[in-house]
């Protein structure tokens, strides 16, 4: 059967094995390119990857720290944290995103903004990241959840810590509020500081003292798997928790004025005279600052915003009203300092002043017709506050001065109160008159001043400032919120001023007209003096109203209302050592011995209650 | 002599009693090809997570290919040299019926659903060309004429074609090279060759433009450039490259490579095992196993040095190079040297029709190998 020749079938044999040794060289050579590449993997370029490697499965989670708590003076707690619950997806472990929210939105309630928020957080998150789609789920909701859970890979329950404030409305204005971060303070915010949280300190307290109370995020370095998954812990950094705030704030006395203020548009303001902690601070409307720690909706947020009450509006920082006959004391005191009356001088009332050159006369709006009548001296001015009293020095008294001396109890510049926000007013002078309006000063502008009226506007917080400055003699203590950080106390900052030199004669001459205001049966505010048990010290005011809000000429029937005089009083108590000084102001409340004097009595009545065994308390 | 000798051991197949008591087997053979099973089964444990269902199916795999292997080792090479063409043509029916009613997986028809299990008749053609071309060419004349090598590449261009309209191009370029390497091992002369080669740059432009699919282009692209689409094309080729160079020398240990244990390299218990290999035993396991594929190979290049006929000299070479062709597009692909191509790593990857046919191919080689020890024995 063998077709070729020996010779034949040796030479093919021959080229067989050189063709063999050819295409096992060409093996070889081709072997070991490719284990050299191997070298180059594994030798040469292996911590390389070995890095590569460890950053595919480590992850440096970070591990949120609690945020510092806010206490009132007693311990009572104005923030906290609470456990709550959210749905979160990972986007990467869902197969099919819109079938795994579909199915959610069958089983729990999921409204479209939830989803239409949740897109774009979804946007802006790591991968592999947990992205909430609705926070504070009920304990329904995470049960049908947990049943459900087999068939809704991507999707988990997570606990969080959320901020919650107990008093709700009643500290709002001074505690404020948190709410979760948004583009904006994304891109000012130290990422890695606020990895852990998802909210920021938005307003009053918890914006200012946002860096005490976010505390340290920790760290856990965590194994994961291609899909995410956590498989171990490998170490962890514990996080440190935010630092503790106890407030001056009293909830007592907070409660009492909220409680009496509620129904009123109004702010009220209560100082610590020694320290200048604010003992009560209350703004209405308040609103519930709890809607705004998840993300309030925008229906709601809009009622907030739109309502002509003004809700959101912190009266007591930013409001700014004329402060009435409030001032008469201040304006006495200076006038005194000032040598411009002497404690005996006296003018007569008739009820009317007028000006060389003005043919209107201003009116005495806190006398019957015929005025106060004669032997009208300082004393009884304020006691009686009476008008014509005060127009008649305003001529003696030229407006810079009377500014600058009124500047030195705190109006027309900052209190340098410890939340953000605070509004100036206006202590109106010459120089101001000319920047503001392009207008000369008149001397009726003085007279309008004298009574606190005209372009003048105070705070509620300034008028607090004001009266605790009078109620010390002249010592000037910044305002204060915040009492201790973490259990230790901040000192009262003590500011040296030109009012201390102001004689002890003056004081006390003041101080008694202001107890008469009370305790006189003359006084305008005698009617709060009924079984008062210590002595108090204060000043009525009424203030015209001019309008502070533009969008109330829309609505007639309230237009009415909000024309009425706004009801102001001052007082601080006891009068001999003072220890708290309050303002308040009631916006359309009328005359300030109708509505405000009660209850700032209210208040004082409750500091007095408790002032007596008072013992610190700090956290 | 040997026409008698044939006819019997034809004559006498399944009743060899008389002249031997045991079944005719290279033990040399059978050690490293067991030896490179059990490598796989280790590292097919430690890639699916320690889970045995692969492990099981494999080893069953296995068993029926050994035996399979046992079997054919005890026929004649004749059987082979006459069933070549009858193997083939089931080969391309099959090839036919998977265009027809085969079952797709990620875009591409491979398999053939047979009820118990899925036959992918692409791998069967691996050594089902090589036996036809090596039958072909030794029944016609030593070096090959013209005719001989342009039906040769008609015999290999027909599976080839219809592979890459499964489309599988990587299994069908193996293929192909499965049968070129017989025709270079016939002898076919230089100017072929080198026309050949010139033919083959030429296609490239034309394989490119109307044969490639998008998919196809990209993983090429994403060779030269995997950082450009790093969780797309690019991952694979970026997550098994730091598997292997995260290994270092030594490995990180049995089950203890992370990026396979983590799932984050994709087919590792398949074509990307060698990357789990080189993640935890390192380059020494890489070496290690090279060596027993370089053993394997060498015996099967000794084995056709021995054979007295042309076929079975054809056949044993072509089979042992073509399997070092498989081993060395898989080591490269999974380096990131080759764009990613369906191509297992011989004896180790998981996948029941590669093992079956391996095991097949080296039944043939034994049956060479037995012949040549028989003709010796009783010249």
């Amino acid at each position: 059967m063998i077709t070729n020749t020996f010779v034949d079938f040796e030479a093919s044999r021959k080229l067989f094995v050189k063709r063999v040794v050819i295409s096992g060289i060409f093996v070889l050579i081709l072997l070991s390119l490719i284990m050299a590449r191997y070298y180059d993997l594994q030798v040469t370029r292996h911590q390389d990857f070995v890095t590569q490697s460890d950053n595919n499965r480590v992850h440096v989670r970070p591990v949120s720290p609690t945020r510092g708590l806010i206490y009132d003076r007693n311990g009572k707690l104005l923030a906290d944290n609470r456990s709550t619950y959210n749905l979160t997806i990972v986007r990467e472990r869902s197969e099919d995103l819109d079938k795994l929210l579909a199915d959610l939105g069958s089983l729990i309630d999921i409204s479209e903004n939830d989803i239409s928020e949740f897109k774009k957080r979804l946007n802006r998150r790591k991968p592999f990241a947990n992205t909430a789609l609705k926070f504070d789920l009920t304990e329904q909701d995470r049960s049908i959840l947990a049943v459900n859970s087999f068939r809704l890979e991507g999707a988990e329950v997570s606990a969080h810590l959320t901020r919650h404030y107990p008093k709700e409305a009643m500290f709002a204005h001074a505690v404020g509020y948190v709410g979760r971060i948004n583009e904006q303070e994304m891109s000012i915010i130290d990422p890695v500081r606020y990895s852990g949280t998802d909210s920021i300190g938005r307003i009053g307290i918890e914006k200012e003292y946002e860096n005490h109370l976010i505390g340290q995020v920790g760290s856990e370095h965590v194994e994961t798997n291609a899909r995410g998954r956590v498989m171990r812990l490998m170490s962890k950094k514990d996080p440190q928790p935010g630092q503790n705030l106890t407030l001056h704030l009293d909830s007592n006395l907070q409660q009492v004025a909220y409680n009496a203020l509620e129904n009123y548009r109004s702010a009220l303001i209560a100082i610590d005279v020694k320290s200048g902690g604010i003992l009560a601070m209350v703004s209405t409307p308040s609103y519930n600052p709890n809607a705004f720690v998840s993300g309030i909706g925008k229906k709601h947020y809009a009622a907030l915003i739109n309502s002509a009450d003004r809700p959101l509006f912190n009266r007591a920082l930013r409001g700014q009203y004329p402060p009435g006959s409030t001032i008469k004391p201040m304006l006495g005191l200076i006038a005194l300092n000032e040598e411009i009356v002497t404690a005996e001088h006296t003018i007569s009332d008739s009820g009317y002043f007028y000006l060389d050159g003005v043919s209107r006369p201003w009116r005495d709006h806190n006398a019957k017709k015929g005025g106060h009548g004669a032997d009208v001296n300082l004393a009884r001015a304020i006691v009686e506050s009476c008008d014509v009293y005060f127009y008649t020095m305003s001529t003696e008294m030229d407006i810079d001065l009377l500014s600058s001396n009124s500047k030195l109890f705190g109006f027309g510049g900052k209190t340098n109160i410890d939340i953000p926000g605070e509004q100036i007013g206006i202590m109106p002078d010459r120089h101001w008159k000319k920047n503001e309006l392009g207008e000369a000063w008149f001397d009726g502008d003085t007279v309008n001043a004298s009574i606190g009226q005209g372009f003048m506007l105070a705070t509620p917080l300034q008028l607090a400032v004001m009266t605790a400055r009078i109620a010390s003699n002249g010592k000037i203590v910044t305002p204060r919120l915040v009492k201790a950080i973490n259990g230790e106390g901040i000192e009262p900052n003590h500011e040296n001023s030109d009012l201390t030199d102001i004689d002890t004669l003056h004081w006390d001459y003041i101080h008694k007209a202001m107890q008469d205001v009370i305790h006189s049966p003359k006084g305008t505010a005698n009617k709060i003096s009924t079984g008062l048990n210590y002595r108090m010290a204060g000043k009525t005011g009424t203030a015209q109203v001019v309008s502070i809000d533009a969008d109330d000429e829309y609505d007639k029937t309230k237009m009415q209302e909000r024309q009425w005089d706004h009801s102001l009083f001052i007082a601080f108590a006891p009068a001999d050592d003072p220890e708290i000084a309050v303002a308040l102001i009631v916006e359309n409340g009328g005359h300030g011995s109708v509505i405000a004097a009660p209850i700032v009595r209210l208040v004082i009545d409750e500091f007095m209650k408790t002032s007596t065994n008072e013992s610190l308390v700090l956290r | 002599m040997h026409e008698s000798d044939f006819v019997r051991r034809i004559q006498s197949l399944g009743d060899r009693s008389d002249e031997k008591n045991v079944l005719e087997l290279d033990y040399f053979l059978i050690a490293i090809l067991l030896s490179l099973c059990s490598v796989g089964i280790l590292i097919i444990y430690s890639a699916t997570g320690q889970d045995t269902f692969f492990v099981k199916r494999q080893l069953l795999f296995i068993a029926f290919g050994f035996t399979l292997m046992c079997i054919m080792a005890n026929l004649s090479p004749r059987v082979w040299d006459r069933w070549a063409l009858f193997l083939y043509a089931i080969g391309i029916v099959s090839l036919g019926m998977v265009l027809a009613f085969g079952v797709e997986a990620n875009g591409a028809k491979r398999w053939l659903n047979l009820g118990f299990t899925r036959l992918q008749p692409s791998e069967l053609m691996k050594v089902a060309v090589p036996l036809m071309i090596s039958s072909y060419i030794s029944k016609s004349s030593v070096p090959p004429t013209f005719k001989t090598i342009l039906v040769s590449i008609m015999l290999i261009l027909l599976p080839v074609l219809l592979v890459i309209n499964q489309p599988d191009l990587g299994t069908a370029l193996l293929i192909f090279i499965s049968g070129l390497i017989v025709l270079f091992l016939s002898g076919i002369g230089r100017s072929y060759i080198i026309s050949g080669f010139i033919l083959a740059l030429a296609a490239i432009p034309s394989l490119w433009l109307f044969v490639m699919r998008d998919y196809q282009k990209q993983r090429v692209l994403t060779m030269f450039n995997p950082e450009q689409d790093k969780l797309g094309a690019g991952w694979n080729i970026i997550q098994s490259t730091t598997a292997i160079g995260s290994g270092g020398w030594y490995g990180k240990g049995w089950m203890n490579g992370t990026q396979s244990q983590l799932n984050f390299l994709p087919e590792s218990h398949t074509d990307f095992i060698i990357a789990v290999l080189a993640e935890e035993f390192g380059l020494v396991g890489v070496m290690v196993l090279n060596c027993l594929y370089l053993i394997l190979v060498g015996r099967c290049i000794s084995i056709s040095m021995n054979s007295e006929s042309m076929f079975g000299r054809l056949l044993a070479a072509s089979i042992g190079l073509t399997l070092f062709v498989f081993v060395l597009v898989n080591l490269a692909m999974v380096s990131g040297v080759l764009p990613v191509v369906g191509a297992p790593l011989p004896f180790i990857s998981y996948g029941g029709t590669a093992i079956v046919t391996l095991f097949g191919g080296f039944g043939i080689l034994m049956c060479i190998s037995n012949e040549s020890k028989t003709n010796r024995s009783s010249n």
